[in-house]
């Protein structure tokens, strides 16, 4: 009596890790910054991030119908959420809501599923979004708060609500009275009016190293993103890059002029470094392969975002950066492909 | 292709004395337990024997008999040169001369030799090589030629093919391995618990083909047992210049370039063999037929193989004949589990699937794995890669599997060969 079998390609053991477990994995990493962000700036980034998902999902859902391809395992891989969220941590926490809807356009229908979709992506979506509308809508983007503490008024999240969606704000004074220039800005703007880094960095909006409330969150994202390494989602090529280059670049300037460049440290815990040195310019899909590719590749993403924050026009470049290191990557892996064994 | 530097010959001289890594790798579950707890035997004679005329890469054997003809055990029933020769397995009568499935990675039928056994197990006449000790090493590669040899490790390589290129090539050190690497499979490991002197003494006749000094065995380091049968076994006493070498288990750290990196810290050359380090690897099992070929006159005709997985019901290993059907092997084990998913001839890592159970046991069967639905995963539909490069850090080869993978997608091959495609 002899029996048949389903037959299957090797290896016959179920995968280790899916597509869905690596994405999710990165949205638990993010949770302890998302609440530090919450802690130091109210709840408008919940509802962005709300937002940006909701907007990500939809467009995500019209272009997998459009291309043909099949919705269940495409909207369960989480990959739009990370997007969505990555976007929503770069954005002011009071930006009106269609800003997320032009964002999520760009990201999901343009960077993404018109490259091929999924893995198929040259570009960081969530950084085309963020650079589309921080081009385009340069005031809706800039308006930012300060820390609770600081805050003339801080809003709750009724009020937030309010003026997320009217684009008006519920309180006396309106927008001037709720926000206030990003320690980078304020350090910009002090520099090119002629005033000494160390005076710039007696108002109360800088903390120990960066921005109040900016440098702790930056600690929680580094923490989430040590998660990342110990569970193998991320390499540690590309973070020691972004940040040893940030580092090692700006010690000689800070070193020969510390009236009119700020010092190392407050480099790094300013803007959005460490986030994107964990968990933007860590994008497999549009970063580099080898291990060598990967260190030239956040050493790229840190020198331009300095490079940006020195002399070009924008207080911060890190999103410019990866995007130009996005563009370098393909040409960066065939020059760095490994030595193959025996070779 | 690269060469081997003469100093790079020299370090391989020192194999063995310092224990390297390979880069990437895995740790896998051994669950080779579950297969070790019986001694060996032999199961009860099938109703058929299917012997194919096709065990390895090259040309089909030529059948030496016809439907009808009364064979003995033993006797030749295919034969074509450089292939190693096949034997019948059993005296009978050959049934059929026909095209069956033939336990190969294609799948495909194959002309197969089926021969009805009439118990009677008469063999032809032996002929051992009384004094192999003093014999011409070109009088050795015939005796193993005709005994049709071939690696049992997997691969079917002719072994009198093997020992020629090593012979002519000044090989200095015989590996050989006993690092069975694949998850579940533990026929080598009860071969060399249970006949650790035909090991030693195949290595003996091995060596002196070569005109080699050392001779390494090579086992994975949690089999303490089988370093102690070795190590005391009565022809172990009497040989020099052998050692047992322990190295870690990492998937796949029984591959032939793999191991020679272990052992020696040198990588075989770019579409070189491990013979151009002045090294050559048997697998242990090879040796043990060497040994029965030798002294003996046995031609190859059964093998240690393991029945295993949470699909068979009494998982254990057995010494079978070439030809014996698989459904006959996994009967003789009690039976399929309820719960059987899959038939894999082979580890589950690189092992292939069966179609059916009507399939032999040959040359190259070292496991018969049946698998059940929570061993494999359900079949879901295939994501896009996201460049994780989970693949490049474990890739043995140094590859850059994620980076193959998108120009095959693309349909570029060209550029596959930048990538290592076809080097080797």
């Amino acid at each position: 009596m002899t029996r048949s079998f389903q037959t299957s390609g090797a290896p016959h053991m179920p995968p280790q890790t899916t597509v869905a477990k690596v994405m999710l994995q990165v949205l638990l990493a993010l949770i302890p910054g998302v609440l530090a962000y919450v802690w130091f700036f109210g709840p408008g980034i919940l509802v962005q991030i709300t937002l940006a998902t909701i907007f990500a999902l939809l467009f995500e859902s019209l272009m997998l119908r459009w291309r043909g391809r099949p919705l269940k395992p495409f909207i369960n891989d989480y990959s739009a959420v990370v997007t969505a969220v990555l976007f929503a941590l770069c954005i002011p926490p009071l930006a009106p809501w269609w800003i997320s809807c032009v964002a999520m356009l760009f990201a999901i229908v343009f960077a993404k599923h018109l490259y091929g979709g999924l893995g198929q992506n040259v570009f960081n979506p969530a950084m085309v979004a963020y650079v589309v509308v921080l081009i385009s809508f340069p005031q809706a983007m800039t308006s930012w708060l300060p820390p609770v503490a600081l805050a003339e008024h801080s809003l709750g999240l009724a009020d937030t609500f309010v003026t997320i969606f009217t684009g008006k704000v519920p309180v006396p004074g309106g927008w001037d009275a709720v926000t206030q220039a990003t320690p980078l800005d304020t350090l910009k703007t002090g520099v090119d009016a002629g005033r000494m880094v160390p005076e710039i960095r007696n108002s109360p909006l800088f903390g120990d190293f960066g921005g109040r409330g900016w440098e702790w969150i930056a600690n929680w994202f580094a923490l989430g993103g040590i998660f990342l390494l110990f569970k193998r989602v991320i390499n540690w090529q590309v973070p020691v890059a972004v940040i040893g280059s940030v580092l090692l670049l700006s010690l000689p300037f800070w070193l020969l002029d510390p009236d009119s460049n700020p010092f190392p440290l407050q480099h790094v815990f300013s803007g959005a470094i460490v986030l994107a040195a964990f968990f933007i310019a860590t994008d497999p899909v549009s970063g580099c392969v080898s291990s060598r590719g990967r260190l030239i590749f956040g050493a790229g993403v840190g020198i331009i975002t300095l490079v940006i924050r020195r002399w070009g026009g924008y207080p911060d470049g890190i999103a410019f950066a990866v995007l130009l290191m996005n563009m370098a990557a393909p040409l960066i892996d065939r020059y760095t492909r490994p030595r193959i064994y025996g070779e | 292709m690269t060469m081997a530097s003469s100093r790079q010959i020299e370090l391989a001289r020192e194999a063995g004395k310092r224990i390297h890594h390979f880069h990437g790798g895995l740790r896998l579950r051994h669950n080779k337990k579950i297969s070790c707890l019986d001694a060996v035997e032999r199961p009860p004679l099938p109703a058929v024997l299917v012997v194919p005329l096709l065990q390895h890469a090259g040309d089909v054997a030529e059948a030496l008999v016809h439907v009808g003809d009364t064979v003995l055990k033993g006797q030749p029933i295919g034969q074509c040169e450089p292939c190693a020769t096949i034997h019948s397995p059993v005296s009978g009568v050959i049934e059929s001369i026909e095209d069956r499935p033939m336990s190969h990675p294609s799948g495909q039928k194959g002309p197969c030799v089926v021969i009805r056994p009439d118990g009677k197990e008469q063999w032809i006449e032996l002929k051992p090589l009384d004094n192999w000790l003093d014999a011409d090493p070109d009088c050795l590669i015939t005796q193993i030629q005709s005994c049709g040899l071939a690696g049992l490790g997997g691969a079917v390589f002719p072994t009198h093919a093997k020992m020629r290129d090593g012979r002519d090539r000044k090989t200095h050190t015989l590996i050989l391995n006993g690092v069975e690497c694949e998850p579940y499979i533990s026929c080598d490991e009860m071969l060399m618990r249970e006949q650790p002197d035909k090991i030693i003494l195949g290595a003996r006749v091995l060596r002196r083909v070569l005109g080699a000094e050392h001779v390494i065995i090579a086992i994975e380091d949690q089999m303490g047992s089988v370093q102690r049968s070795l190590t005391a076994c009565a022809e172990f006493a009497e040989s020099e210049n052998i050692s047992v070498i322990k190295v870690p288990k990492i998937y796949p750290e029984g591959g032939e370039r793999q191991l020679v990196q272990v052992l020696t810290g040198l990588e075989v050359p770019a579409g070189g063999r491990p013979s151009d380090l002045g090294l050559i690897c048997q697998n242990v099992a090879t040796a043990a037929a060497v040994a029965e070929a030798v002294t003996e006159g046995k031609p190859l005709i059964e093998r240690y193989i393991t029945v295993t997985g949470n699909g068979v019901t009494h998982p254990r290993n057995y010494l079978a004949l070439f030809g014996t059907p698989v459904s006959h092997l996994v009967d003789c084990c009690g039976g399929y589990t309820a719960d059987v998913a899959r038939l894999v001839v082979g580890g589950p890592m690189m092992g292939y699937p069966l179609e059916s159970d009507s399939a032999p046991v040959v040359k190259a069967s070292n496991c018969i794995l049946a698998l059940s639905h929570q061993d494999i995963a359900e079949p879901q539909p295939e994501m896009p890669c996201i460049r994780c490069g989970e693949c490049a850090r474990v890739c043995p080869a140094m590859l850059l599997p994620q980076q193959l993978h998108l120009q095959i997608k693309n349909d570029l091959w060209k550029p596959l060969e930048e990538y290592g495609v076809g080097m080797h």
